[in-house]
């Protein structure tokens, strides 16, 4: 299934739906900076090599709203529903969808569920001691 | 410098059956009529993108159904901010002598041109199509990230947020063109249904049909003198989980360039129209930029500070949140408030006799800044 014309996105999504979440790291020596998205070339140095790594899925949450409007009728039943701003523990933020009754600073873990036409990540209170 | 000689803007509201392109001709007419200006005497056209009318040449299509022979032309687009670049380009070309009269217009059918779900569908595009886009986000969801997280940090409660919308609401009142002007209390607003909490309904701009047109010039042509001073501009981010400093968005560094052009300060400014999409979009401007501490901009809304006779008059048309907001002339309407209130012509809503005033422009969230500084001479 084909959810974007950039390969990285495309990665990205593919990997989402088989449980997985996925960035890319820069090889350059002492570089090694964590980018979300990924992109060609490194944000931080300008390096060329980049590879993809699998996050842990473990971060926290830095802001998160409850969206009960949503876009389409088509996404209606899923609302009201959690979008979030997470800080991920291998250093990049990304938007994902959370449990609406989770807070900012409070730490997550990621799951995966369906919602439109995809699986995305959905963040959920890190139980683990 | 450049001179803000004409004004024009229609009503706001629901209009349906009204274009894009009759709006913008409907706007510019008004602002060409008050600044006094023939068809010939327009040298220079820009204009914002419509939503409802996507088109790679909207500026030239305009000219040409409403008459214009332009020397200089082109749309430009950056979201909300547009209308205020649109301002500081035209100043940009008359102070260097290409054109003399330069005509800005932002106009769209946004309320009645398209169904509410394509509106939120098309603005929610300012998010990321790959990594926002899929999660169900919307305009509304990423200013509730921005609330969420600014309240956490700086203090700003919902109550506040409150006070802001009403006061808002209570200027639209004395302003017949406005889209809405039925007063609400504080208490409505904390009730408003939940859109993307932490924002609620009233917490959100409607979507309106309507026009806004002006005519910037190198020189006088009637007897108002208001004159672009200084402008500037920021663009730290497009998408929002792209921002890397929440306390410093781009506001600052757009208003910092506009007062040193102007060579002015916070303490010089009399007046202000400030970019209101919704209300989070206000109190982080209002105290990133610095003339409202951070966290305190409730308190000023409750304190009176931002009404007629306040000591720091402020959207006094109403806004976004209640003038109303059809794209890229929403955004223009906070400049035409300033310069009618600089040249005493704004009627019930008139505050004193203003010399100064500062406008701020925001696209996207809280993406790209303009600033601009208008005096009265
Ligand atoms: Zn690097």
């Amino acid at each position: 299934m084909s959810f974007s014309a950039n390969p990285h996105a495309q990665a990205f999504w593919q990997h989402a739906q088989e449980g997985r979440i996925i960035f890319a790291r820069c090889c350059a020596d002492h570089c090694g900076a964590p980018q979300f998205p990924p992109k060609p070339r490194c944000d931080v140095c300008d390096g060329d090599r980049l590879e993809m790594r699998q996050a842990t899925g473990t971060g926290t949450i830095f802001s998160i709203t409850v969206v009960h409007r949503p876009p389409s009728d088509a996404l209606r039943q899923y609302a009201p529903y959690g979008i979030a701003l997470v800080d991920l523990d291998e250093g990049f933020r990304m938007m994902a969808h959370a449990d609406p009754r989770l807070t900012i600073g409070a730490r997550v873990r990621a799951t995966f569920v369906p919602f439109g036409d995809r699986t995305v990540p959905r963040f959920v209170a890190d139980q683990k001691p | 410098m450049a001179y803000i000689a004409g004004v024009g803007t229609t009503r706001f509201g629901q209009h349906p059956g009204s274009t894009t392109s009759g709006l913008m001709a409907d706007a510019a007419r008004l602002a060409m009529e008050d600044a006094g200006l023939a068809r010939r005497d327009i040298d220079g056209v820009l204009c914002g993108y419509a939503t409802t009318m996507p088109h790679i040449m909207l500026a030239t299509v305009f000219a040409e159904s409403f008459g214009l022979r332009p020397a200089y032309a082109h749309a430009m687009q950056a979201g909300g901010a547009t209308g205020v670049a649109m301002a500081m380009l035209a100043s940009i070309l008359v102070d260097s002598g290409r054109c003399k009269a330069v005509l800005i217009v932002g106009a769209e059918n946004r309320a009645s041109g398209q169904t509410r779900d394509q509106s939120i569908q098309t603005l929610a595009q300012a998010g990321h199509p790959d990594y926002e886009v899929p999660y169900g986000a919307t305009i509304p969801a990423y200013y509730g990230l921005l609330a969420a997280r600014y309240m956490h940090q700086f203090g700003l409660t919902q109550e506040d947020l409150a006070s802001l919308a009403v006061v808002m609401r209570r200027h639209a009142a004395r302003h017949p063109e406005a889209h809405l002007r039925e007063p609400f209390t504080f208490e409505q607003a904390m009730a408003s249904k939940p859109i993307a909490l932490p924002l609620r309904l009233l917490d959100c701009c409607p979507i309106s049909d309507g026009g806004v047109a002006m005519v910037i010039t190198r020189d006088p042509t009637n007897a108002t003198r208001v004159k672009v001073r200084g402008a500037g501009q920021a663009h730290l981010h497009q998408h929002i989980s792209m921002a890397r400093d929440w306390a410093d968005m781009g506001a600052r560094r757009a208003a910092d360039l506009a007062f040193a052009e102007a060579r002015m300060g916070l303490k010089d400014i009399q007046h202000l129209a400030v970019y209101d999409s919704f209300t989070i979009t206000l109190a982080m401007l209002l105290e990133e930029i610095g003339f409202i501490a951070r966290g305190k901009s409730g308190e000023a809304a409750r304190a009176g500070r931002f009404e007629i006779g306040g000591d720091m008059p402020l959207n006094l048309h109403g806004g976004l949140l209640s003038f109303g907001h059809c794209g890229v002339g929403g955004g223009m309407a906070h400049l035409v408030e300033a310069q009618r209130q600089l040249s005493g012509r704004a009627g019930d809503r008139q505050a004193g006799a203003p010399t100064t005033a500062y406008v701020h422009g925001d696209g996207g969230v809280m993406s790209s800044h303009v600033a601009m500084i208008l005096e009265r001479v």
